[in-house]
């Protein structure tokens, strides 16, 4: 281990002070004693206990994760039939404007894509619920899962798929026995992606919800605008915490996974 | 003992499995193959031989079915099998990069095929086992492809093409990634391995050695057409053509002007002030017409003095020699500047070389080593 110069030190706490602060502030108010958030009262869980029995808030959450398992697992499917098609269809007419159309909806601004969404679901007479969210939700979040998939699309060896036609698969089988195997770590990837773009996002969801249907971003943001209580802080936290937990553990099992493939291939060097 | 010959292909009875009728495949503005007809027979090992981008490889997708003829059809045991689509044709195919299936182990890859045909778990695991024997993989059957050697990666990708036992196997330069020494041991297992099984092979290379030591016939491909099809020791002894006899071997090639002299002999003129050459050939040539004469090195001798009874003899001086282990090849210079190539066996230690550099020398051949070819 080489030590740091005193200049890189300084840039690396700058930078991460800068990253993290902000969240450390909101992690320790989450267990402040007192109901005022800037005065420090003294250590306590109380505020995790009140939000285990704030219906509105539970309620919010479970509508959040529904839409979110449903939205990702649709865009996942129509994202990753896209991607096949503009890696793998060949030069059909107009596969240039289909695959930059595909990822236009990448820069598009939330509030355009939402705005449309609503008039839409109006136009169509579909009530604003959490369909209207699982939808607008897909829309939005299919693009990525289409980019993730296709870059790993692109590197993969089409004689594998031939071997399989070759030995007795319909194409339909070669995809499902062979492609989709190999190709399902950007699959998962492209799925995960997805999901927690649903879990926070805003602006598309305040456009498309209904009374019947909020999500935990929207109840936070308009919580908040009536004084940030300790509760949210609690809940903003768990977040912090699921999230948290779920990026080390993916990152677990990928290093783990290359570890051993790393591992194999050293031992098979030595049979030889 | 019995000593009889395989030749199907002599044999105007024999049905030939495999029957490409005035094959044409475009690819855009491409021929890739051009009016191309060629039969090949059960239990044939047929290599297709050309340089890269000669239609070797568009031959062997069609056969697969991965590509359909633009014109023309081919046909299997008889049958066109144009519109029959990749999975259901009885020909499996071993690629060039093995394309073995990374998620699962070598006993999986190896019975991917038969699990498509719903075959009997019993029958399947014993075809299996058969097939592990057949390429000496037992021991590796529970691993996945990357962790095994690149050799053994090889004898996977034949052990699953073959253990449909289909009526065709097909080889896309099946050994170009394994290094020489590998290549050569593979050769003959790949040999072996066919001739137990009795399954035809057509292999696809661009290494004329590897075709010379395999196929009971080779077909020498360029820009689409067939220059020569025949057994290995007829390619090597009589090219039907320049560019045959050029791209199998090494060669020498003198132009010339043929005269008659008699029965099937006819002598070349070939150079100011040179005598002539004299060489026998089957074919016809009419008087004052422009011809090669290809000999082989190995068909040159080299000596200090003038062979007496020499037919054809030419004087040089040594321009060059290459020092092969086994062999000595010596290029010598004729006053004109031409190179002739000579070979000899090295029998002796390399401190008793007769002749070095710049030495006079005569290389002389026989009427019959050089093949006469017209222009």
């Amino acid at each position: 281990m080489s030590r740091l110069s005193w200049f890189n030190t300084v840039s690396l706490t700058l930078g991460f002070a800068f990253l993290y602060i902000p969240m450390i502030i909101l992690i320790i108010f989450s267990f402040n004693e007192s109901k005022l958030v800037t005065v420090w009262a003294g250590f306590s869980t109380k505020w995790y206990g009140e939000l285990v029995q704030n219906e509105a808030f539970l309620d919010a959450a479970w509508v959040t994760l529904r839409v979110a398992v449903f939205s990702s697992t649709l865009a996942t499917i129509l994202g990753t039939a896209a991607a096949y098609v503009l890696v793998r269809g060949g030069r059909f007419f107009g596969r240039t404007l289909f695959s930059g159309m595909i990822y236009a909806p990448l820069v598009m601004p939330e509030v355009i894509t939402g705005l449309s969404l609503l008039l839409l679901f109006i136009g169509i007479g579909l009530d604003r619920g959490i369909l209207t969210i699982v939808l607008a939700h897909t829309t939005f979040s299919m693009c990525f899962v289409s980019v993730v998939v296709s870059s790993r699309l692109v590197t993969f060896d089409r004689s594998l798929e031939e071997a399989a036609l070759d030995l007795g698969c319909s194409p339909g089988q070669a995809f499902r026995l062979v492609t989709l195997p190999i190709i399902a770590p950007a699959v998962v990837s492209g799925w995960l992606l997805a999901f927690t773009l649903s879990l926070d996002d805003l602006v598309i969801a305040s456009f498309t919800s209904g009374p019947s249907a909020t999500t935990l971003p929207i109840k936070i943001f308009s919580a908040v605008r009536l004084g940030v209580s300790p509760e949210i802080n609690a809940l903003s936290t768990l977040m912090i915490a699921v999230v948290t937990v779920g990026v080390i553990t993916a990152s677990l099992v990928t290093k783990r996974a290359m570890m051993r493939q790393k591992q194999d291939e050293q031992a098979a060097a030595r049979t030889e | 003992m019995n000593t009889e010959v395989f030749a199907p292909w002599d044999d105007p009875q024999a049905k030939p499995l495999i029957q490409f009728q005035n094959v044409t495949k475009r690819f855009g503005a491409f021929t890739a193959i051009d009016n191309l007809s060629l039969d090949i027979y059960e239990r044939e090992f047929f290599a297709l031989l050309g340089p890269s981008g000669c239609g070797k490889t568009t031959m062997m997708r069609m056969l697969a079915g991965f590509e359909t003829p633009t014109d023309g059809h081919i046909l299997l045991g008889g049958q066109d099998i144009d519109p029959i689509p990749p999975n259901k044709r009885a020909v499996n195919m071993m690629f060039q990069s093995y394309a073995l299936f990374p998620h699962l182990s070598i006993w999986d890859n190896i019975a991917f095929g038969l699990r498509r045909d719903n075959m009997p778990k019993r029958d399947l695991e014993e075809r299996v086992e058969e097939m592990l024997r057949l390429t000496r993989l037992e021991q590796f059957a529970r691993r996945k492809p990357h962790q095994i050697s690149g050799g053994q990666r090889q004898r996977v990708a034949l052990a699953r093409s073959l253990a449909k036992a289909p009526k065709l196997l097909l080889l896309d330069e099946p050994l170009g990634a394994l290094d020489k020494k590998l290549r050569q041991d593979t050769q003959f297992e790949l040999m072996d391995i066919q001739e137990k099984t009795g399954t035809t092979f057509v292999i696809v290379t661009h290494d004329q050695e590897e075709a010379m030591t395999v196929a009971s016939r080779v077909a020498v491909m360029d820009q689409g057409k067939l220059m020569q099809v025949a057994t290995p020791d007829r390619i090597y002894e009589t090219p039907n053509s320049v560019y045959v006899a050029d791209f199998i071997g090494d060669v020498n090639i003198i132009e010339g002007r043929a005269t008659a002299q008699g029965d099937e002999n006819y002598r070349i003129d070939w150079a100011e002030g040179q005598p002539p050459l004299t060489a026998s050939t089957a074919t016809q040539l009419s008087d004052g017409q422009g011809c090669h004469l290809a000999i082989r090195p190995e068909k040159v001798a080299i000596s200090a003095e003038r062979p007496t009874d020499a037919i054809n003899a030419i004087q040089g001086k040594v321009h060059d020699i290459a020092y092969l282990g086994n062999l000595s090849t010596y290029h010598v210079e004729l006053p004109d500047g031409t190179i002739i190539k000579a070979q000899t066996a090295n029998t002796r230690r390399i401190s008793r070389r007769s002749f070095t550099w710049e030495d006079p020398v005569w290389l002389s051949w026989t009427a019959t080593a050089a093949v006469l070819l017209e222009n």
